[in-house]
């Protein structure tokens, strides 16, 4: 064990220390650039994907984590379906990279489109259906058609009986996945598609789940880290003499500007990270926050269009009044309920890390990197943490873990800090939205110019970039360059993930019509600025900025036209998705046409209003319409919701009942989002490091009823469903405010100082646009 | 460091600790406990919420050498994976937890504010919940969970 004795002999000199050449030269050298898929486990073998157990259970490996979203339940319902064996014969490993394929990041409502159509794990279990019929059928010498299967066992019609571990008998299927593999239809489940309850439940209630907070290791030892005041702060000196009185530390850990105390329990490394006296060299000046969207707005920037049909500057200097509105959207954050945590094991040759990342061999190549070991000689062991909504502390947390573990080398558990949570997490982007638009006689969108601004830097470090995180970058690593660069015309398939393009857009590109609907003359143009803070994927990330300043608008637009809100939508759309959704809850809502908003009767207390918004989540993967009802007292600026009636259309629905905790849950963080949640920060730092400076609806806030419609058009694939539901709340409630007041609010989070202040200028100008 | 006798769950553990460190270090580091959690340590959240002697406390805050005689209860006190008290019941029924890491604070502040008043009305039941956070905002199902073992244990005469 190191003692306060070899911490002591250390003296002066700082313990652990490379430079970034040190470790990416060799590493680049013996292994080329980083593959996707670096992974000894093969995705298009079965083997990969499925084992059948002598016991007659399956094991089944997937990349798609669970955080609390539900999927590991239908997951398993996935494989217990297309073997037809009963839901508690399966056991599912998610995210080893000692056992489990690479599937990269589970992000993006990407793991049910993913796992749940025609590849990965849903083909690897019809293939390995099919597989165990046909060696029956050869077996029994009679065929497949004539055979039959129910829990594992196939019956023939002539009477003979086999269970699937018989015919497997411990042997691997060493057969390549079958892209002809039949899956079993919707009306055919039997398993999926039921309200299954969330495998983890009693683990959960009773206190007993593993969260990676509790995975203990022989020999383990504690962490805290050290973080620099201000974001490009480096470090000009660390006085360890600082904390050498201080019982049980075993080390003091730099890297770069990286700093890390270990020591024998938690309270001691914590006691030691407090003490420890670092000087910083201060960094930069930050913009001020009170005019950080026109600093935004005028910085050098990564231009894109995608799409742009030419001629939305000459309609605009054509047509008598041009209706402009600008639309601004706060930093937030993930804002994880537990402050992130990770256990490391470095030796030698190789490391185990037990890691709350959404990014198991990602992480561990970025770990490789970092400690110079070869990624197989490395395990990520992905271990439940908080719930994150996205890259929170997780990955950071990892490899700092390992990074301190290899310094003492011994096992290291690293928690973080509710500040060190808060202050260095990748945010959710700041965002400027510019629209220009201009209707024709009869009532139509004639040209809709729009320009956007997202503040970025980072994001997820994937399998190369460490520096896109704060640790990477205090360890000397560069984040993703972000090189100002002009747009160029758009080109070949509409590239619409971040819902920039909103669905009433033609969005025609080379001839070729791509959009959700009919408007022609039609512009979108994102500049790309370097944000001073990090930022990174939070539940919708830029779908829920770009659909909140889109639906908004659009109200806008439909309030100058003098047009109901659903029935204006549906005069610009030809997506019969979003069209479906949009018809689904006005219907369910009792939706009465008229245009927003209705005359105003008073000049004090609660108003009541209604507001519509929709989308179809990144282009085509999941759609929602969302009705909500608010009260607004026009005295307070407060803004209390009533009533939320939301529109779901993501396919076939593996598990109705987790589908609708994922709305209910998504709906509320989208309203705690709406009101309240906004990141400050002062002339040097993020101000808002703690639950009293960075607000957010709590346990006491009163929940307002929400009634959920499933529309389920068939033949369709299966979409994501986390984040469809959030994107379209902002809007909604901006939407329903108006309604209820004519106050038109164009800034995220809708403070009840933005509410008062909006209701001023406009409160009975019923367009709220500009001429 | 000291020795220090404390009463968990209805069981006696001796620890020898820095009395100054947070109880809740102790009772997951040296007791192995995994309902309590770290959320913030500011006493911020709930997540590392326990009961001592009736009362709601947050174990982040609490020095372990302050909690003297205190007979303490965590979320695993309550009942056991395979018999669930019946608030944790209340939640397994109604699927009322998406991550799941803010169960200490809901479930036992609910209970603890029904084990003083069992007629509290949603109005109280929300207010005892006022410092108590989840992030993933299972609200809806909570509230639910909470209000069937208000109702279920009026009826069956539950008092603890």
């Amino acid at each position: 064990m190191a003692s306060r004795r070899d911490f002591l002999k250390a003296g002066g000199a700082l313990l652990v220390t490379f430079s970034s050449a040190s470790r990416l030269e060799p590493f680049l050298l013996a292994q080329g650039a980083f593959a996707t898929h670096s992974s000894h486990i093969d995705p298009k073998q079965l083997d990969s994907w499925l084992a059948v157990n002598s016991d007659g259970t399956i094991t089944a490996y997937t990349g798609k984590c669970d955080f609390g979203q539900g999927i590991f339940t239908a997951q398993t319902q996935l494989v217990a379906e297309e073997l037809c064996v009963p839901l508690e014969r399966v056991k599912l490993i998610q995210c080893d990279t000692d056992k489990t394929p690479d599937q990269g990041t589970t992000s993006g409502s990407q793991s049910t489109p993913t796992n749940f159509n025609d590849e990965s794990l849903a083909q690897a279990a019809a293939t390995a259906r099919e597989a165990l019929m046909a060696i029956a059928s050869q077996q029994f010498g009679e065929s497949v058609e004539s055979l039959n299967l129910k829990d594992g066992v196939i019956t023939s019609k002539r009477g003979k009986t086999v269970a699937y571990q018989e015919l497997v008998k411990d042997k691997h299927f060493n057969l390549p996945l079958n892209t002809d593999a039949k899956r079993h239809s919707e009306k055919q489940w039997t398993t999926l598609g039921k309200p299954v309850p969330s495998l983890d439940r009693h683990a959960l209630m009773s206190g007993q789940f593993e969260f990676v907070h509790y995975v203990r290791v022989a020999g383990m030892l504690h962490g805290r880290v050290v973080r620099p005041p201000a974001m490009g702060a480096t470090v000009a000196h660390v006085d360890e003499g600082s904390i050498q009185h201080l019982p049980g530390v075993v080390k003091v850990v730099l890297c770069n500007n990286f700093v890390g105390v270990v020591a024998e329990t938690q309270h001691q490394a914590t006691k030691a990270a407090h003490a420890l006296k670092v000087q910083w060299n201060s960094g930069p000046v930050l913009p001020a926050q009170k005019t950080f969207f026109e600093y935004l707005q005028r910085q050098p920037s990564r231009d894109v269009l995608s799409v742009d049909s030419g001629d939305t500057e000459r309609r605009l200097a054509n047509v008598n009044s041009v209706l402009r509105a600008r639309y601004t959207y706060a930093y937030q954050m993930h804002g994880s309920l537990g402050a992130s945590c990770a256990v490391a094991d470095v030796k030698t040759d190789r490391a185990t890390i037990w890691s709350p990342t959404q990014s198991a061999y990602p992480t561990r190549s970025v770990i490789a990197k970092l400690l110079n070991l070869p990624p197989d000689n490395v395990r990520v062991i992905y271990t439940r943490g908080s719930g994150c909504y996205g890259l929170n502390g997780a990955d950071a947390v990892s490899f700092e873990a390992a990074v301190l573990s290899h310094a003492v080398g011994r096992p290291v558990r690293l928690q973080f800090s509710r500040e060190d949570e808060m202050k260095w997490e990748n945010l959710g982007a700041a965002c400027v939205i510019e629209h220009r638009a201009a209707l024709s006689a009869d009532g139509t969108i004639a040209v809709w110019d729009r320009e956007n601004w997202v503040a970025s830097l980072g994001s997820r470090p994937g399998y190369d970039r460490p520096g896109n995180l704060i640790s990477g970058m205090l360890m000397g690593f560069e984040p993703e360059p972000l090189t100002p660069s002009a747009a160029k015309a758009p080109k070949g398939e509409l590239r619409n993930s971040s819902n920039h393009v909103p669905s009433y857009f033609a969005a025609c590109i080379d001839g070729s019509c791509q959009g959700g609907g009919t408007i022609r003359s039609e512009r979108v143009l994102t500049h790309t600025v370097r944000s001073p803070f990090f930022t990174g994927p939070l539940r919708s990330p830029l779908r829920i900025q770009n659909t909140f300043a889109t639906e908004c608008f659009m109200d806008e637009l439909c309030t100058y036209a003098k047009a109901d809100p659903v029935e204006f939508r549906l005069r610009h759309l030809r997506d019969t998705r979003v069209i479906g959704v949009l018809q689904a809850a006005a219907k369910a809502m009792n939706w009465k046409p008229r245009p927003s908003p209705p005359p105003l009767n008073q000049a004090t207390g609660e108003h009541t209003g209604r507001g519509i918004a929709c989308v179809a989540y990144e282009g085509d993967n999941g759609y929602a319409a969302l009705v909500a009802e608010v009260s607004v007292n026009i005295e307070t600026g407060v803004v209390r919701p009533v009533r939320f009636l939301v529109a779901s259309d993501c396919g076939p629905i593996s598990n109705p009942d987790g589908l609708r905790n994922q709305i209910e849950g998504g709906i509320l963080q989208g309203l705690s989002r709406s009101l309240v949640e906004e990141v400050t920060w002062d002339d040097k730092q993020i101000t808002s490091t703690s639950w009293a400076t960075y607000k957010s609806l709590y346990m006491d806030f009163a929940a307002p009823p929400i009634e959920i419609v499933f529309v389920t058009p068939e033949n369709v694939p299966a979409t994501g469903a986390g984040e469809t539901a959030i994107t379209v709340v902002p809007a909604a409630i901006g939407n329903a405010i108006f309604d209820a007041t004519g106050a038109r609010l164009r800034e995220v989070p809708f403070t009840p100082e933005r509410v008062l202040a909006a209701l001023k200028p406009t409160k009975f100008d019923a367009a709220g646009t500009s001429a | 460091m000291n020795q220090i006798t404390l009463k968990i769950n209805g069981s006696e553990h001796t620890v020898t600790v820095d009395p100054e460190t947070p109880l809740l270090f102790v009772l997951n580091d040296d007791l192995g406990l995994r309902g309590p959690r770290f959320g913030c340590g500011m006493a911020q959240c709930g997540a590392c919420t326990v009961i001592l002697d009736g009362k709601v406390m947050r174990s982040c805050v609490t020095p372990v050498g302050s909690v003297g005689r205190s007979s303490i209860t965590t979320l695993e006190g309550l009942g056991q994976q395979e018999q669930l008290h019946p608030i944790q019941q209340a939640f397994v029924d109604e699927g009322a937890a998406q991550c799941g890491f803010c169960l200490s604070g809901v479930i036992l502040t609910a209970k603890a504010t029904l084990d003083a008043k069992p007629d509290a009305s949603d109005k109280e039941i929300g207010d005892a919940l006022a410092g108590i956070l989840c992030r993933c905002f299972a609200h809806i199902r909570m509230m639910r969970a909470i209000r069937k073992y208000a109702e279920g244990r009026k009826h069956d005469g539950i008092t603890s």
